[in-house]
């Protein structure tokens, strides 16, 4: 009884400590952008964000951003590695060292390699924000990679294109009604990261001299930097509300392994 | 008709083999297309253009002046210095968090709320994470004024310690206590319960337990999240070039200043140069962590 006591004191102890790390600078950030005379609160530097036309563009292009980068992911990337997984499993090692390369290419690196395509992109997209979403797309491929293919090992992916197929489905119909509902949570919780990452990005979108949220937050918190994190803050709020309320974890098949699981053990006791 | 039609010629396809053979790989091409213009030829690119010299022409000049001048060595010095000592703090931090929250409810809301911030504040670096420290420990932060105004002068008054070193790792750090509980959550949750309870009923202490049992089991996952963390910190570049105004002290850093400044004009091999060494340290730690990665997973198959 004693010992239970002493290792809940521990994990009390770290969680604080650790949890402490992770969410004084959060609240600092609160408090930050809520001073006002000396000894008050105000909310100056909140409801200055409309004031800013230039910071709320960027945040909307980088909403675009996001969006175009996820339907890439959803249009592009998963029928892509539904169609390797089912047709052409010999180029599997090959996609996944692909997918997996961005985790050994640094984002700066990627800029000073990507600097002379943007230059041809500019010329026929124009200065469009949306054109980085290319390169946005290569950037979360690792992440989107691994919860898609964890999704896609996770069914019996051939049964069920074999079935669809004798039922005579189409191939496009056997991808989008039959696998693509199975592997929903490993797209979702790709999809998730993914716009993480966009709304976070600075590194490429600074060098290579597109306004996108991160930009705009950074030149802006030179002169107003009690706006900017402010900003930082909403945006942080926002990221996490996606993560908490997206369902990216398969909750009712996980329960359900568990009743089945139990189920089992009963049989056998 | 019309369908009839389009069914001999759909069949004189198929029974054109080359095309049967070929046709499955169509539907590879947007993808391949894509991560050929922006994936492999940047990477080539960059490859390729490190053998530029300062004349124009081709040769090992800017590799060579990037190994030799102090300038450069000494940034690559204290980017590995960042790396390696943010690392460490992280998988020693995130760690012992990995292993409170293991041993919480495995099903409660508390797990599922940590798992979701984490998610984000892995995400988090960059010009975000810098204001968070400045509104924290910057001249103007709430725990520099705090502490001001309990203790008067002390070591927080000077808040230039923020942009050393030192500072550098306690913000990196921030992001790589959540990604080490992303990735060693999962190995710490596969300890059974009953290689402790075999320990405990022949005698062993929990010292014992962890470490004849829980450090070997661990040790691999917990190598292979270090390296993680390395190059997770060794590439980023965001959270140093907002945080830092003047002067370059770490590789990604001088690689910024040397495409967007001058020095690209003068000498456009150091850029890819540079990157050619990033690329270099990040492809060996990433090895690593790979080769790491597929010994844990034969031993949780076995």
């Amino acid at each position: 009884m004693k010992k239970i006591k002493r290792i809940d004191l521990w994990r009390w102890m770290i969680i604080a400590f650790v949890g402490s790390y992770l969410l004084i600078p959060v609240f600092a950030m609160l408090e930050f952008s809520t001073r006002g005379a000396p000894g008050e609160r105000s909310a100056d530097a909140w409801t200055a964000i409309p004031t800013f036309p230039k910071l709320l563009s960027s945040v909307y292009s980088s909403l675009q951003l996001a969006v175009v980068v996820i339907l890439a992911v959803v249009f592009i990337l998963v029928p892509t590695m539904i169609w390797i997984h089912l047709r052409l499993p010999h180029l599997r090692r090959y996609m996944e060292l692909i997918c997996l390369l961005p985790l050994t290419i640094p984002a700066i690196v990627i800029v000073v390699g990507i600097a002379p395509t943007y230059r041809v992109l500019y010329q026929i997209f124009g200065s469009s924000t949306l054109t980085l979403s290319f390169v946005y797309f290569i950037l979360v491929l690792p992440y989107s990679y691994r919860s898609i293919s964890a999704s896609l090992f996770s069914i019996d992916s051939h049964t069920l294109s074999e079935a669809s197929r004798s039922l005579g489905a189409s191939t496009i119909r056997m991808i989008a009604g039959v696998i693509v509902p199975n592997i929903k949570v490993g797209i979702m919780s790709g999809a998730v990261i993914s716009i993480a990452l966009v709304l976070g990005e600075f590194t490429i979108s600074n060098l290579l001299n597109f306004e996108t949220m991160q930009v705009v937050i950074n030149l802006l918190g030179k002169r107003d930097a009690a706006t900017s994190v402010a900003v930082s803050l909403a945006a942080l709020i926002f990221a996490f509300v996606l993560l908490a309320i997206l369902p990216t974890t398969n909750r009712s098949r996980s329960s359900k392994l568990k009743t089945n699981r139990k189920a089992k053990v009963a049989k056998y006791e | 008709m019309q369908n009839k039609e389009r069914a001999i010629s759909l069949k004189k396809f198929e029974t054109n083999s080359l095309f049967r053979k070929i046709f499955p790989y169509l539907g590879v091409v947007p993808f391949a297309l894509l991560a050929l213009f922006f994936l492999i030829w940047p990477t080539l690119v960059v490859v390729y253009g490190s053998f530029q010299n300062l004349e124009g022409g081709y040769g090992f000049g800017s590799l060579i002046e990037v190994v030799t001048n102090e300038k450069y060595l000494n940034g690559f010095k204290v980017s590995i210095k960042l790396a390696a000592y943010s690392a460490l703090a992280g998988s020693i931090l995130g760690g012992l968090f990995s292993w409170a929250i293991a041993n919480g409810n495995r099903e409660g809301y508390f797990r599922r709320l940590v798992l979701a911030a984490s998610g984000v504040f892995a995400q988090f670096g960059g010009v975000m994470l810098t204001f968070a420290f400045l509104a924290t420990f910057g001249f103007n932060g709430m725990l520099t004024i705090l502490a001001n105004s309990y203790f008067g002068q002390n070591i927080l008054t000077d808040a230039s310690w923020l942009y050393s070193l030192l500072g550098l790792v306690v913000v990196y750090t921030f992001f790589q206590i959540p990604l080490m509980l992303i990735v060693f959550l999962p190995a710490i949750e596969n300890l059974k319960p009953e290689w402790k309870e075999a320990s405990e009923s022949l005698g062993g202490s929990t010292t014992n337990y962890w470490l004849r049992i829980g450090a070997p089991i661990l040790a691999p996952s917990f190598l292979g999240a270090l390296l993680l963390l390395f190059a997770n910190a060794f590439s980023a570049y965001a959270t140093a070039a907002a945080l830092i105004s003047q002067g370059s002290p770490i590789v990604p850093l001088q690689i910024g200043f040397a495409i967007s400044g001058e020095v690209s004009r003068t000498n456009p091999g150091i850029s890819k140069a540079l990157a050619v060494g990033m690329i270099l340290i990040v492809v060996v730690v990433m090895f690593g962590y790979f080769k790491l990665q597929s010994k844990v997973s034969k031993w949780v198959k076995s």
